[in-house]
């Protein structure tokens, strides 16, 4: 155990399986012969399309805008011709729109993608001109959420944050693709930290690494050695020790209140490979068009770190890597938490940090709750998931409700620790998903009571 | 006996014998304290009585107990308040139908507006036959936490997942899970208290009423091209119905066949044009049900005699 390393209470500590790739430096992927770039790339309203079929497009234009305020805008990865807007599979299931661009090969950049600031320019930029950029840019937490990155740049005037912390933990198993970006751009990283600590007035910016990542930590110190404010520091080995709050805990022994956001703790928490984003929207002008996708798992012939364009299909990735007989599972995102898919066009997002195929057989059948506690043991939201399980499958989602189930992370330590193999985080995510219903069934009917009588019901 | 008690009492303390004496007080005083508060609780009783309207209790009496929920009150006995209380309507009883609908009215005086007898009907036959899956589906058994997970396994986004939500939601038995992968509605046992339409996550089940006797049982909205691929009894929105139909009754809307019941005449031209075979007359499971329930009175009624 790394005695002394700051962490949080509960988690669990899955096989890492980072050897996989962790040694394997980032490759560039061709670009494919259709790029499908879905509108809804993250949490918020789709991006509404500023581009017609058949119309050219070069790298980095803007080719639909943000659909409101939390949704983020979107741009060609490539250069060539929009062939199509229309339904695409998405990794969450259901469908959204897409535009289709057909490359042209040329892959030029857009003029207005090409404004360099220069490293000077850029860190003298105030906060009000880096949030603007980072809007401009459609950047989004490329940690796994899409959180459009501007609004969390944007904080009520109420709430103070004091401490900008980067993630670095990347505690999935088998995901490598952070880890690369530290090794091999921690320069980027620090200045995109100060991008960061600018943009919401913060005081200090704190890189979590965890302790597996002895070589990331070393060149991440060595970079923010000498800037004021910033520091990099190790923390324990434990999943989800990535999540937000569960860093902001390790970190600042803050914990963010119930139902309340890391702003409520005065922190902000972004990951490293959006802090390279940043830095190359403010300093480059350049948006967000790829990111580094680990493809590994037993079942990939060649596992490795890609830096890919956005609107690559999942099938562009597993060609270009290959996959071995007897593959069960494809999964989205890491093995505790990504999201499994059966669709090989599902394209990758700007939120999609890996890629797997593993050959994991069938679950065996649940059983009973036998109430061992393991699982209240590693939750790391100080839940009970026992009875949230139990709860889940009598379907008394009012109960799960005063048992602060909306505080559940769903990061899978309970479904991974029970030994009755019990889906605890399906019925969570489905105990959630029927609050969310009878609460829109209540106001409707609140509105239909509150409605003036006589007027008929058409 | 208090009299005899106090008697023994005086006789105790006048005797001077000690053990007896002290008994007998002991006796005494607690059957003094008892009998006055025997007395402050009868008199509480009657000055605090709460007044039950005693058509609340016929009513509950008349109802079949089985606290279904299916009126929208808190079971039979919310329903029963809800009736005399707020003056809801008294054939609200799905499962007691037509005879219950009478007895509530009989109590509150009132006449019955005689309630149309609804089962229940899934707009769906994408049978294991017609139907394939996506994917293998690992997670719960159950068909909303399914729906959460890509939209289900089934090839066709709107039709019947078969993991039986529908069945554990019904408090009748009346549906149970075919061997074909989707649910069967019996209907004898239907009492059409609408439990399996809220249980749906596709919303696939409708009640079904005394003049809805042809049902398009299909709810696929895709373009025929796409349920063609994911299901061989989906409606392809060919539109022969709509040219069979005398009566204008029957017009595919976004891509899916939808009929107008207030001009349906249940002729069924449109069941034998449809060539996917999802257009179903159930006019005579109708008639023989109902020569069924007869010929079950006049028996009873003859035994009776």
């Amino acid at each position: 155990m790394h005695l002394g390393l700051p962490t949080f209470r509960g988690g669990t500590h899955p096989p890492e399986m980072k050897e996989l790739s962790r040694d394997l430096p980032v490759e560039v992927l061709p670009v494919p012969e259709l790029l499908a770039c879905s509108l809804s790339q993250g949490i918020g309203a789709p991006a509404r399309p500023v581009v017609g079929v058949g119309e050219e497009v070069r790298r980095g234009q803007l080719i639909a805008e943000a659909g409101g305020f939390v949704s983020a805008a979107l741009h060609a990865p490539t250069s060539g011709k929009v062939r199509s807007i229309g339904e695409c599979p998405h990794p969450v299931g259901l469908r959204a729109n897409a535009i289709f661009i057909e490359p042209d090969g040329a892959d030029e950049w857009h003029p207005d993608a090409r404004q360099e600031l220069g490293e000077e320019a850029a860190l003298a930029l105030d906060a009000k001109e880096i949030v603007s950029k980072v809007q401009a840019a459609g950047i989004v937490g490329m940690g796994g959420a899409a959180f459009p990155t501007h609004v969390k740049l944007s904080p009520p005037p109420d709430k103070k944050i004091d401490t900008v912390i980067l993630n670095g933990c990347e505690c999935e198993p088998y995901l490598t693709a952070d880890y690369r970006v530290m090794l091999e751009r921690p320069g980027e990283i620090v200045k995109g930290l100060r991008l960061l600590v600018k943009a919401v007035g913060a005081s200090r910016g704190i890189i979590g690494v965890e302790a597996n990542k002895p070589e990331a930590h070393e060149r991440l110190l060595r970079e923010v050695r000498g800037v004021e404010g910033l520091s990099c520091r190790m923390v324990a080995v434990k999943y989800p020790q990535g999540a937000e709050k569960q860093l902001i805990k390790a970190l600042l022994n803050r914990e963010v209140p119930s139902g309340g956001l890391p702003m409520d703790a005065g922190a902000l928490v972004q990951n490293v490979g959006t802090s390279v984003a940043v830095w190359e929207a403010v300093a480059s002008g350049r948006p967000l068009t790829e990111r580094v996708v680990t493809v590994s798992g037993e079942c990939v012939e060649r596992p490795g770190n890609l830096l890919c364009r956005i609107g690559v299909t999942l099938g562009d990735l597993l060609a270009a890597r290959g996959v071995r007989a007897g593959a069960r599972r494809l999964i989205s995102g890491g093995p505790m938490m990504g999201l499994a898919q059966w669709n090989p066009e599902v394209p990758v997002m700007k939120g999609t940090s890996g890629l797997l195929v593993l050959d994991e057989p069938a679950p065996p059948e649940h059983v009973a709750c036998i109430n061992c506690g393991k699982c209240v043991e590693g939750c790391p939201a100080h839940l009970m998931p026992n009875r949230l399980s139990t709860m889940g499958e009598r379907r008394n989602w009012e109960a799960m409700m005063d048992w602060n189930v909306l505080d559940c992370i769903e990061c899978g330590v309970c479904t991974y620790q029970c030994p009755a193999k019990r889906p605890i985080v399906h019925w969570i995510k489905q105990g959630k998903n029927e609050l969310r219903l009878l609460k829109i069934r209540a106001e409707a009917e609140k509105k239909k009571k509150e409605a003036p009588e006589g007027v008929p019901a058409e | 006996m208090f009299a005899a008690n106090f008697l023994l009492l005086l006789a105790a303390a006048e005797s001077g014998a000690n053990m007896i004496e002290t008994v007998a007080w002991g006796g005494g005083v607690m059957a003094a304290i008892g009998g006055a508060l025997g007395l402050l609780l009868f008199v509480a009783s009657r000055a605090f009585a709460v007044q039950v309207d005693p058509r609340i209790e016929a009513i509950n009496a008349a109802l079949p107990g089985v606290n279904c929920g299916g009126c929208g009150y808190p079971g039979c006995s919310g329903y029963a308040e809800a009736v005399v209380n707020e003056g809801v309507a008294v054939n609200l009883c799905a499962p007691g139908g037509a005879e219950v609908a009478g007895a509530v009215a009989g109590v509150m005086g009132v006449a019955v507006d005689d309630s149309d007898r609804k089962v229940s009907v899934l707009a769906c036959r994408g049978t294991r036959e017609f139907t394939s899956d996506k994917f293998e589906y690992f997670g719960v058994k159950d068909c909303r936490a399914a729906n959460l997970v890509h939209g289900g396994a089934k090839s066709c986004r709107f039709g019947c997942l078969g993991l039986g939500s529908c069945v554990e939601a019904c408090p009748f038995d009346a549906l149970v899970m075919g061997a074909d992968g989707i649910p069967h509605v019996i209907e004898e046992l239907c009492t059409g208290c609408g439990k399996c339409v809220t249980a749906c996550p596709r919303d696939l089940f409708t009640l079904r009423g005394e003049k809805q006797n042809v049902v398009v049982v299909c709810a696929s909205h895709d373009p025929g091209k796409i349920v063609n691929r994911a299901c061989k009894v989906g409606c392809i929105g060919c539109r022969k119905c709509e040219k069979t139909c005398k009566f204008d009754a029957i017009h595919v809307v976004d891509g899916l066949a939808t009929i107008d019941y207030d001009k349906c005449k249940h002729c069924g031209a449109c069941v034998k044009a449809c060539p996917r075979g999802i257009i179903l007359n159930f006019r005579g499971a109708r008639r023989a049900r109902k020569e069924r329930l007869e010929k079950a009175e006049t028996a009873a009624a003859r035994e009776a005699r």
